[in-house]
């Protein structure tokens, strides 16, 4: 085992070689090979330059605020009693610490699903963990953090399905962050295996004001056949800084649906990638924002066609009020083998200010030739007669405005089959217009 | 007892005055038909009272009360009591009937009082009984769709559950067949009382046959030329709106 590189300060900032060693001793039940990649995504870390105003997958976004500095690396934790309003988490985790765990019903154990933590899944299903964790590729430019997640993760929720079982209920995990500076690796890796069914959530949330650190992940698994929704509420305080990437990977006739609500942080990015591998895949990407005041929203997505017949369907939904700015970059690749391909990606921005600002590349990469991939962007601000309409009813403007938001957003929100979840969402978007 | 005051009215669009000094008072309980030719300022009249911001009110008066309405936002004036039944109503995608006017509803409640929702439902179900209108409809996007019927039932439905002291009815009878016509009617025949001032834009006397009122003036050229009972509609309707236009030239010549 080598010791961990003495790296320049400038590169490493808050995370240097003595936190990441610290890091380490806190994991010192984690099997050998989890502590060799975590070694060696210490290392690409380390060694990765801060990302530059010219680089592509940068583009428009504010590289500036992107500071190392400032953070502390391994927060402590103290008990909170975390509520969300998904319901009682079956695991809450605070400043990378398990805080709150409720068992999922019995009959499900009887039945071989696991929720754990990642720590406890190396030791019970070391296997399945070593086969799915950190095991997917970091495609959409943010290397160096992503790096940087893998070498610190180490509280995370491991979610398994055996093969036919159905979840009915969701899985619900929060990850919270507290006090100033606190850096948080939240992750979640989740396996469903052939034919299994499950919902799982995952809740970002600041339990107090101050500016956080967070740097997720979480990994998507859908064996043959198996239906999976996912849904990630990103509510961070206002002045956190945020990184979350996203991996799907679907099989054979799996169906992955995704939603991810972006409410939080002072500037947030969020990194998706679905990979379709077998005939029959399909991945739904599902996206909302309401950005406001001066925050900034960053997604770049990926849908990696790799075998014929597979879907693809992505529309991302931002709401931009005040000074706030948004970035969507999609790519949809096409394998030269991945024949009756069907790709849709859409985002489309509602301005609600004239100082808010959107910025969209769709882009396409296409090697087969019998393919249905259509791609579009659309910004549009809100139309002054329907706001009239809804004011001559006595609504006033800024309920107006909220009421048309919702309107906006009812498309991706109808898509959900869950009524409470679709609920819970809704307030969850109605708080951030009570700001 | 409420009055609503239009005292030398004038409207202009961009650079062009439309309404140039319209005077009326219309006082609750009352029924009063505004007819006149196309282009004449009836429609601007009533979407400038309601606060369109695209139109300039540059003189006069509108009052509610003996209170000037004119400093108030749309929303504001809608709830001092305006309400304005629209010739073209919005279709809002994605947000249901039910939810529409339940935020109408929660924007008249004081800061912290919530609507009662189950009473709320009941209040909107019989109103759309009464108006023919599916219950189905609630959970519907706002005029999305709708056959211009359908729109106009919408329209006096959010106006029986509103409840506002003066409604400012635009060509409500455009775009219906007789049936709808004769629903809407009923509808705010309903609602006709002491509690009520009504002004009816329309450009058609038929209208008229169904929502009797007790005064009717002439609109031309931005301002009323005639008033009288409800004889003047079937006077114009046999005389068609040339008569109006040679009598107002005749009296401007003057």
């Amino acid at each position: 085992m080598s010791a961990p590189t003495s790296a320049p300060r400038s590169l490493t900032g808050s995370f240097p070689a003595e936190a990441f060693a610290q890091h380490l001793t806190s994991l010192a039940g984690a099997p050998a090979w989890w502590l060799d990649r975590q070694r060696a995504a210490y290392e690409t870390y380390a060694g990765l330059p801060m990302p530059r105003r010219t680089d592509e997958s940068w583009r428009f976004s504010n590289v500036v605020g992107l500071s190392l500095d400032g953070f502390t690396a391994n927060p402590a934790a103290s008990p909170t009693a975390l509520t969300s309003p998904f319901g009682t988490p079956h695991l809450a985790f605070l400043n990378n610490t398990v805080v709150n765990r409720n068992a999922v019903p019995a009959e499900l154990v009887r039945q071989g699903v696991v929720v754990t933590t990642l720590v406890e899944a190396a030791a019970q299903h070391p296997e399945l963990l070593r086969a799915h964790f950190m095991a997917q590729p970091q495609k959409l430019g943010s290397g160096k953090f992503a790096a940087l997640h893998s070498a610190f993760v180490g509280a995370g929720a491991f979610v398994y399905v055996p093969r036919g079982v159905e979840v009915k209920e969701p899985i619900l995990i929060t990850h919270a962050a507290a006090g100033a500076g606190s850096a948080v690796f939240p992750h979640t890796l989740v396996v469903l295996e052939e034919n299994a069914r499950a919902t799982v959530v995952d809740h970002f949330v600041s339990a107090d004001d101050a500016a956080h650190f967070a740097c997720g992940a979480n990994d998507l698994y859908a064996g043959h056949g198996s239906q999976l929704t996912y849904i990630g509420a990103q509510d961070w305080s206002r002045t956190s800084r945020s990184f979350q990437f996203n991996s799907t990977v679907v099989r054979r006739d799996a169906r992955v649906q995704s939603l991810n609500l972006h409410l939080g942080g002072r500037q947030a990015r969020h990194e998706s990638l679905s990979q379709l591998q077998a005939p029959g895949a399909f991945s739904e990407m599902l996206a909302l924002t309401v950005a406001d005041d001066t925050q900034e929203f960053d997604q770049r997505t990926l849908q990696i066609h790799q075998a014929p017949n597979t879907k693809s369907d992505l529309l991302y939904k931002n709401a931009l009020r005040d000074q706030s700015k948004t970035i969507f970059s999609g790519l949809i690749v096409v394998d030269p083998d991945a024949q009756k391909t069907d790709a849709y990606q859409s985002n489309r921005n509602l301005m609600l200010s004239d100082d808010a600002e959107a910025s969209s590349l769709p882009g396409l990469e296409i090697q087969a030739n019998d393919v249905r991939c259509t791609h579009g962007a659309t910004t549009s601000r809100i139309d002054p007669e329907q706001e009239f309409y809804l004011q001559a009813r006595g609504i006033s403007k800024a309920a107006a405005d909220e009421l048309l938001t919702f309107g906006f957003f009812e498309e991706v929100l109808n898509r959900l089959e869950s009524d409470p979840l679709h609920d819970v969402l809704r307030t969850l978007i109605q708080s951030q217009f009570k700001k | 007892m409420s009055s609503l005051e239009i005292k030398n009215l004038h409207v202009s669009i961009g650079e062009k005055e439309i309404v140039k000094g319209f005077t009326l008072t219309i006082n609750s309980g009352e029924v009063h038909a505004i007819m006149g030719p196309n282009g004449t300022g009836k429609s601007t009249l009533s979407k400038a009272i309601a606060g369109h911001p695209d139109y300039k009110i540059t003189q006069g008066e509108v009052l509610v009360d003996g209170k000037s309405i004119l400093e108030l936002e749309a929303d504001e004036r809608a709830r001092a009591g305006i309400f304005l039944a629209f010739q073209y109503p919005s279709e809002i995608t994605g947000v249901s009937i039910a939810n529409f006017l339940r935020a109408a509803l929660q924007a008249r409640l004081a800061e912290g009082e919530e609507l009662d929702a189950s009473a709320y439902y009941k209040r909107l179900y019989d109103k759309m009984d009464r108006l023919k209108i599916d219950r189905k409809f609630t959970s519907r996007a706002v005029n999305e769709g709708f056959s211009g019927g359908e729109k106009k039932r919408c329209e006096i439905l959010q106006m029986a559950m509103l409840e506002p002291k003066f409604a400012l009815m635009d060509e409500t009878d455009s775009g219906l067949d007789i049936d709808a016509l004769r629903i809407v009617a009923e509808g705010v025949n309903a609602m006709r009382g002491p509690n009520l001032g009504v002004l009816l834009i329309t450009h058609y006397q038929r209208l008229l046959d169904y929502i009797v009122p007790d005064h009717v003036h002439v609109m031309y050229d931005g301002q009323i030329v005639k008033s009288g009972d409800k004889s003047l509609a079937l006077e114009l309707e046999a005389k068609g709106y040339d008569w109006v236009k040679k009598e107002f030239a005749t009296a401007s010549a003057r």
